[in-house]
């Protein structure tokens, strides 16, 4: 390649705007957030869910998470009277557009389960992954980083919960960040602003004042498989022994 | 001595051993991310990357600086938990590539030599330019069917209605103020129990 003059002229400032992005250490737009006062986990209150898909909608507007993957959905259980081992299980499209009708005159009880990631602390997914791309980052949130991994898919077969996927044009593994880049700035999740109903709560289970610890006491709260002891955070309230 | 008499190959073994580890050891510091093994088994960096990324929810407190008038009417009624976003979508929109604002010289400039990779149309926000992006007025008999369509999944105490029969296809806030849903209740600060029943 000739490099002309004009090409230098085009080529300096370029170079000089990603040697800054190659020196940016700290986040800017962050600088009071400290990860180690933060354990981020996520308080699920079943009871509450309306199955309104809010939340899987405000999730994809808010990471840009292509149709037909999730980083969290709804699921809608029918256990009936006859099958209380074995219920019925739907999420069409997420959850996204709601449910269909339930029949009249079925029985059994039926209910809503949203899913997301756990961000378990000691989390399957990145023990299996063999280039350090994904990670528990220093206050409990399992990240990835999308520049290190391979797109190899372990993580995706080990993640016990079926949380992470293979995004369709990066080619590497994606999922819920916890909103990440909300919550270091004190926002909360974005499936958490767009529930109407206060089903998902988002907690720092390192904060005292968090309400988190006063619901632990006062509730019957269940994580999901817990005998794969992952030590998931996706803290559910009201859980059906049915749910897996 | 005989023993030690062609030792000399042995040294010679062990200084290509060292050089290579030289070489190794060069490479790898050119190679690995400064931040690797800053917090564990992973680059440091990347978490700071993640938490780069835009965001689209403001949060309720970013409306109802302007919006006061109903963010005090939505305080006293059954809707005071729902945040503005969970109805009427996210402030950040991206902005449809034709609308997009003219491209700076640099940008073009970086485009002429080949060096840019294809972006996201820009983020732009209602509360920067309330005039020309609008988040769209919702349709009552859409919204708020979806989530007060009756359901045996839904809890008891939610109030649900079958929308044909309750409305006969009228959009729900031709009588219920979505803000405040309870009818009558507009003015009043008691009701906080019930919606649309």
């Amino acid at each position: 390649m000739n490099i002309s003059r004009r090409h230098i002229l085009v080529l300096l400032p370029a170079a000089a705007v990603a040697w800054k992005h190659v020196l940016a250490g700290t986040p800017e737009d962050s600088p009071n957030y400290k990860m180690s006062d933060h354990w981020w986990g996520m308080l699920i209150d079943i009871p509450k869910c309306i199955g309104c898909g809010n939340c899987v909608r405000a999730c994809q507007t808010e990471n840009d998470v292509p149709d037909g993957n999730f980083r969290t959905w709804v699921e809608r259980y029918h256990v009936s009277d006859y099958h209380l081992e074995n219920p019925e299980v739907i999420s069409p499209d997420g959850g996204k557009e709601g449910f269909p009708a339930v029949k009249v005159g079925d029985e059994g009880k039926y209910f809503f389960v949203p899913k997301m990631c756990n961000h378990c602390s000691d989390s399957p997914c990145t023990q299996v992954c063999p280039v350090g791309a994904t990670f528990v980052a220093p206050d409990g949130v399992v990240l990835i980083d999308p520049k290190y991994c391979l797109g190899c898919a372990y993580c995706v077969q080990a993640c016990p919960y079926g949380c992470r996927y293979i995004h369709p044009t990066k080619k590497v593994a994606d999922k819920c960040t916890l909103c990440y880049h909300r919550i270091t700035k004190g926002l909360t999740t974005a499936c958490c602003e767009a529930c109407p109903t206060g089903a998902r709560q988002l907690a720092d289970l390192k904060n005292p004042k968090d309400p988190i610890h006063e619901f632990l006491k006062t509730h019957a709260v269940q994580v999901l498989k817990p005998q794969m002891a992952t030590g998931a955070k996706a803290f559910y309230n009201g859980l059906d022994g049915s749910v897996r | 001595m005989n023993g030690l008499k062609d030792v000399g190959h042995l040294f010679r073994f062990l200084g290509l051993f060292v050089i290579a580890f030289l070489v190794f050891w060069v490479i790898r510091g050119f190679v690995v991310p400064k931040s690797f093994g800053e917090y564990g088994h992973y680059r440091g960096a990347a978490i700071t990357e993640i938490a780069n990324h835009p965001i689209k929810f403001a949060g309720h407190q970013a409306c109802e600086q302007c919006h006061t008038d109903e963010a005090a009417t939505k305080a006293k009624g059954a809707h005071k938990h729902v945040n503005c976003e969970a109805c009427h979508g996210a402030i950040y929109q991206r902005l449809p590539a034709a609308e997009a604002p003219p491209e700076s010289l640099y940008q073009r400039m970086l485009a002429f030599a080949g060096l840019r990779l294809p972006a996201d149309p820009p983020l732009v926000r209602h509360a920067d330019d309330p005039m020309s992006v609008t988040p769209v007025k919702p349709d009552s008999a859409v919204l708020c069917a979806r989530c007060h369509t009756a359901s045996a999944a839904k809890p008891k105490e939610f109030p649900q209605v079958d929308p044909a029969e309750h409305s006969g296809g009228v959009p729900c806030a031709t009588c219920h103020n979505p803000h405040s849903p309870v009818i009558g209740s507009d003015t009043s600060a008691t009701a906080t129990t019930g919606g649309a029943k």
